[in-house]
């Protein structure tokens, strides 16, 4: 499959598959309003726009794969703003998990949009594109100015989409959306990048890091941990307590909208940006050796554990799954901030793993919005009779965050865990492993609630009869689903690129554990 | 290297800048016919920054300032219009403006001129630009105070024609305000005459540094500074002496307010440099008087004070004027710090904020041409029937705020860079801090014009006439432009605060 997809780009050069890459959902967003009267074109023009784009992207992964780093620079735009792209590994493995992501989310969006007819759809799918083509341009960008740009434009392609509703309420949440993430990211993360420049003369990514740690003009690790902390604060996106509240406030939106913040989009930008940030902007050597990075590790391992906790007392569905996601977030940050090799391969892992897992929680919760109009916990007694393949995917996806074989969280929490070896705080591996066990108190009650418990109002001694989502929601929760298992199997594919991230120059034994962790599964056919 | 040939007027170009939007200004007083007397002010509005243009790149591509002696009479004697870098820019500004918004004005003034007066007002409006360039231009003190006076009594009137009988109380008070600036700034020019014996700006300079150094001149020549800082203060809309500005604009006529908010207290921050720059030197001017520490203070406390006001606006054309003695503090705070990045940036935000602001102002100005009102309750929901025209509003917005793609974000990363480069770290936040507080104003009226129902007014509205939207969507598109290619502005920009700063630090 993979060999037919580069067959089809092959004459065009990696820059060019870029400079697509960025336009095609950009030039969807422009053709989407031209169909606004024929609702079956304009979701064929974002059907089809997915597809090019993911033919564009990994056609881009042999290619990167084999040691290629593409580049685009598109123009300087001032002295040391420079609008330019350079493919590394972990933008790689991002841009693959957004485009293919979109296009599962748009064959669900079409179920889901239409089974509630909701107003406004084309406004919809035109901000989709554009937040989609933001993310494309943050995953490739090569340095802090073009990300910072992509960021900014990915915040305000989504405010409409958290809006959507136009309810009071809806009107909000926006608010909330709009002020902590524009607000940390011109208040803390402009100016962190503002004193990179003054500090260094460059806002260019650098496998060692462009922040001097030691030599002569190492900064004071004082300097080096408050810069980490604008950044850290400043990425809103990420969602570090307490800059988390636009998260669950933002469930307000249509599902589709919530499956782009907490698995194709948004919050992965944030957390992709803390990765990049730190390995490329800091260096894990630098972080490590001048223990800037050990407030982090103590702060994330909070969030995780405190986050858990308040998913438990949530009796929304979808405020459950946000605050499950702030905590699988932390664990990212947690795994930035250990800056050991294993916990960067890990967190880039779980980047991944957990958009499946999450982007199948948030369509089974949709699914069940748009077939029953049940939006709470409590409300769930029984549905899974109702609806059995949903609630099979919503147990698959709960499996997934836990971190249980066969499915694909597995992996990440291995590297994680191994990460926090490799680091030296033994305690954040308890902290990965109470946050499971979390995990399965605030998730599991519902599959079993859905499934063990009787429907009210429904006689028990007769049959229920099926009541599910329209199929469409059904493909996209299937393939997701299934996903998560895959990834179980094929985690080595993903290994393989992330092994590919220049860390800049580490100790010898970091690689090696790394290595000598290598998946034990054979398949290495993945394509 | 020029694009248009002029022929046998090329040497003459300064004092044609001038002089063809004043005998422009007579000829439309002998018009009847309002749409006459626009075609008129069309035809010389677009003369002008062709002529900008010509000298900018004459200036540009020499290096050496343009002098021309009006009359012929040499510099100790006669009146001497200098172009250099700094000014062909802002002229360009400034005329780039009043052509813009021409095509807009057709339907603005007819709309909201009573038909004897219009040509009246385009009287106004000429006598304006005339003024404002000539302030720019010439390198005569006094001169540039008569100018200054030009350009000041014809925008008393501009304002007084506003529809809103507030506008006439409005006008009242620009005219006591702006004239005790202009009179402090004739009595620091008398000073300096005293104490220098001339008036060319050049000779100034150079005959500065004797008269300071001379014990019984130097204090008439450090109060001179005072009052020319009090003065050009007052008619910048500096903090605290901005007060005669919200209502200014608030009632105004659409156009004039568009044309004023872009240029006018550009064209007072331009004297303000030229004086404190060129004229005394950064040396003198910062260092003999606390003027640094004191504006530096006051532009911070204008960034967050006038900010705060516009949140609290209910009236949109009030908002942003506190939005715009706001942003005149982002360019006062650059001449502050008065370092290559923060006065590149100051010169930077000169351009951009120039037009973002009249984007957003016109915007206003075909709301209230299909309105006839821009209060929020009035304007809420406009956005579904004028989208385009609030399209363009919401794209100059985001560059007030300063967004990345945006010219907004390039003015503030010269200015938070020019105060990195000073260590003042504190005043970096107060940059963005500031900013954070434009995203609470602009995205409140965004909240009201694209997710509120629809108002009586606004459901009957229909989208502007193209001959608005064209004005609009060059200035907003150039908010974007502007934010990827700066070659026109910041290297411009760059190169005039060489000139301005070089040799003497």
């Amino acid at each position: 499959m993979l060999d037919y997809i580069t067959s089809l780009t092959q004459g065009m050069s990696s820059s060019e598959l870029i400079m697509a890459a960025l336009l095609i959902p950009a030039a969807a967003a422009f053709l989407i309003p031209v169909f606004f009267k024929i609702p079956n074109l304009r979701e064929a023009v974002t059907l089809i726009s997915a597809t090019l784009l993911a033919i564009c992207t990994w056609s881009l992964y042999p290619r990167v794969m084999a040691g290629e780093v593409p580049e685009l620079k598109v123009w300087e735009v001032a002295p040391g703003l420079e609008l330019a792209f350079k493919i590394e590994p972990l933008g790689m493995l991002f841009a693959l998990i957004a485009s293919t992501l979109w296009i599962v989310n748009s064959i669900y969006s079409i179920g889901y949009m239409r089974g509630n007819n909701e107003q406004r759809q084309t406004q919809f799918y035109v901000c989709f594109a554009i937040a989609i083509s933001s993310t494309l341009a943050l995953a490739f960008s090569a340095n802090l100015f073009t990300l910072f740009l992509a960021y900014e434009i990915l915040t305000f392609s989504t405010y409409p989409l958290v809006t959507h509703k136009g309810t009071p309420e809806a009107m909000k949440a926006g608010r909330v959306y709009m002020m902590l993430l524009v607000g940390t990211s011109m208040v803390l993360l402009l100016p962190a990048i503002l004193i990179t420049w003054g500090l260094t003369g460059t806002l260019d990514f650098a496998a060692d890091g462009i922040i001097p740690g030691d030599g002569a003009e190492a900064l004071p690790p004082i300097v080096i941990a408050g810069l980490l902390a604008l950044f850290m604060f400043g990425i809103g996106k990420a969602a570090v307590m307490p800059i988390h509240f636009w998260l669950p406030a933002a469930m307000v939106a249509p599902t589709p909208v919530s499956a782009l913040l907490h698995a194709v989009a948004v919050v992965k930008a944030g957390v992709f940006t803390v990765l990049k940030v730190v390995i490329y902007v800091f260096g894990i050597d630098t972080l490590s050796s001048t223990g800037a990075n050990t407030w982090i590790v103590y702060l994330a391992s909070f969030c995780v554990l405190m986050a858990s906790i308040i998913a438990m007392n949530q009796d929304n569905l979808k405020a459950r799954l946000a605050y499950s996601t702030v905590s699988q977030l932390a664990y990212i940050v947690l795994a930035a901030a250990l800056a050991s090799a294993a916990s960067i391969a890990g967190g880039a892992l779980h980047i991944l793993m957990h958009a499946f897992a999450k982007i199948t929680l948030f369509f089974c919760a949709g699914a069940i919005y748009v077939a029953h109009k049940k939006t709470e916990v409590s409300q769930l007694d029984g549905i899974g009779k109702q609806m059995p393949l949903t609630m099979i995917a919503f147990l698959i996806g709960t499996l997934s965050i836990i971190g249980l074989p066969p499915f694909g969280g597995t992996w990440s929490k291995w590297f994680l865990a191994l990460g926090a070896l490799d680091a030296g705080y033994q305690f954040a591996i308890a902290v990965f492993m109470i946050s499971s066990l979390l995990n399965i108190a605030y998730l599991m009650p519902i599959v079993s609630r859905a499934f063990f418990r009787p429907l009210p109002g429904h006689p028990e001694d007769k049959p229920v009869p099926i009541a599910e989502a329209p199929t469409a929601c059904l493909v996209a929760i299937s393939i997701t689903m299934l996903g998560c298992i895959a990834l179980f199997f094929y985690a080595d594919t993903a290994m393989d690129l992330i092994e590919l991230i220049d860390l800049g120059n580490q100790p010898a034994n970091a690689p090696a554990s790394v290595d000598g962790a290598s998946l034990p599964t054979g398949g290495t056919d993945g394509r | 290297m020029n694009a248009i040939s002029w022929g046998a007027a090329e040497p003459h170009l300064p004092i044609l800048l001038i002089v063809i939007p004043l005998l422009g200004s007579l000829l439309t007083t002998f018009i009847r016919r309002g749409a006459i007397a626009w075609f008129v002010t069309l035809i010389i509005s677009l003369t002008l920054p062709l002529i900008s243009i010509t000298l900018l790149l004459q200036v540009l591509e020499t290096g050496e300032p343009i002098i021309y002696d009006i009359g012929g009479w040499e510099a100790p004697f006669g009146i001497v219009y200098r172009v250099d870098q700094l000014s062909a820019f802002v002229l360009l500004v400034i005329s780039l403006i009043g052509a813009v918004i021409m095509p807009f004005a057709a339907r603005s003034v007819a709309c909201e001129i009573p038909e004897p007066a219009q040509s009246w007002y385009y009287t106004m409006y000429l006598l304006c630009i005339a003024g404002l360039l000539g302030i720019v231009i010439t390198n005569d003190a006094f001169n540039a105070f008569v100018f200054l006076e030009i350009s000041s009594l014809s925008t008393y009137v501009l304002i007084a024609m506003g529809r809103n009988r507030r506008a006439l109380l409005a006008a009242y008070q620009y005219l006591i305000m702006g004239t005790i600036g202009a009179t402090m700034y004739i009595i620091g020019i008398g000073l300096l005459y005293v104490s220098t014996g001339t008036l060319n700006f050049d000779d100034m300079a150079t005959r500065l540094p004797a008269a300071v150094a001379d014990p019984g001149l130097r204090n008439a020549t450090l109060t001179a500074l005072g009052f020319v800082f009090v003065g050009l203060a007052l008619k910048l809309a500096l903090f605290p002496m901005h007060v005669w500005l919200p209502n200014a604009y608030a009632y105004a006529p659409s156009l004039a307010t568009a044309f004023l908010a872009g240029t006018a207290t550009k064209a007072a921050i331009y004297l303000f440099i030229r004086v404190g720059f060129s004229v005394f030197g950064v040396a003198l001017t910062f260092e003999s008087l606390p003027i640094p520490t004191i504006l530096l203070a006051l532009s911070i406390a204008g960034m967050f004070l006038a900010s705060i006001s516009a949140v609290f606006e209910t009236d949109a054309k009030r908002m942003l004027a506190y939005s715009s003695v706001a942003q005149v503090g982002y360019i006062t705070l650059g001449i502050a710090l008065a370092n290559q990045a923060s006065m590149t940036g100051s010169l930077v935000h000169i351009a951009n904020h120039a037009i973002m602001k009249t984007a957003l102002f016109l915007a206003l100005g075909a709301v209230f041409y299909r309105i006839g009102s821009v209060v929020y309750s009035d304007i809420s929901g406009i956005g579904r029937k004028m989208p385009l025209t609030m399209g363009a509003f919401v794209v100059a917005g985001l560059g007030l705020i300063g967004i990345p793609g945006t010219s907004g974000f390039i003015s503030k990363w010269y200015l938070s860079l020019g105060a990195i480069d000073d260590g003042l770290y504190s005043v970096v936040f107060m940059i963005v801090g500031s900013s954070l507080i434009s995203v609470v104003y602009m995205g409140r009226i965004t909240e009201v014009i694209w997710f509120r129902e629809p108002s009586a007014a606004a459901s009957e509205a229909k989208e502007a006439p193209l001959s608005m939207l064209l004005p609009l969507w060059l200035l907003a598109g150039a908010t974007v432009y502007l934010g990827f290619d700066t070659r026109a502005t910041v290297d411009v920009s760059a190169k005039a605060t060489e000139t301005l700063l070089g040799g003497i630090r």
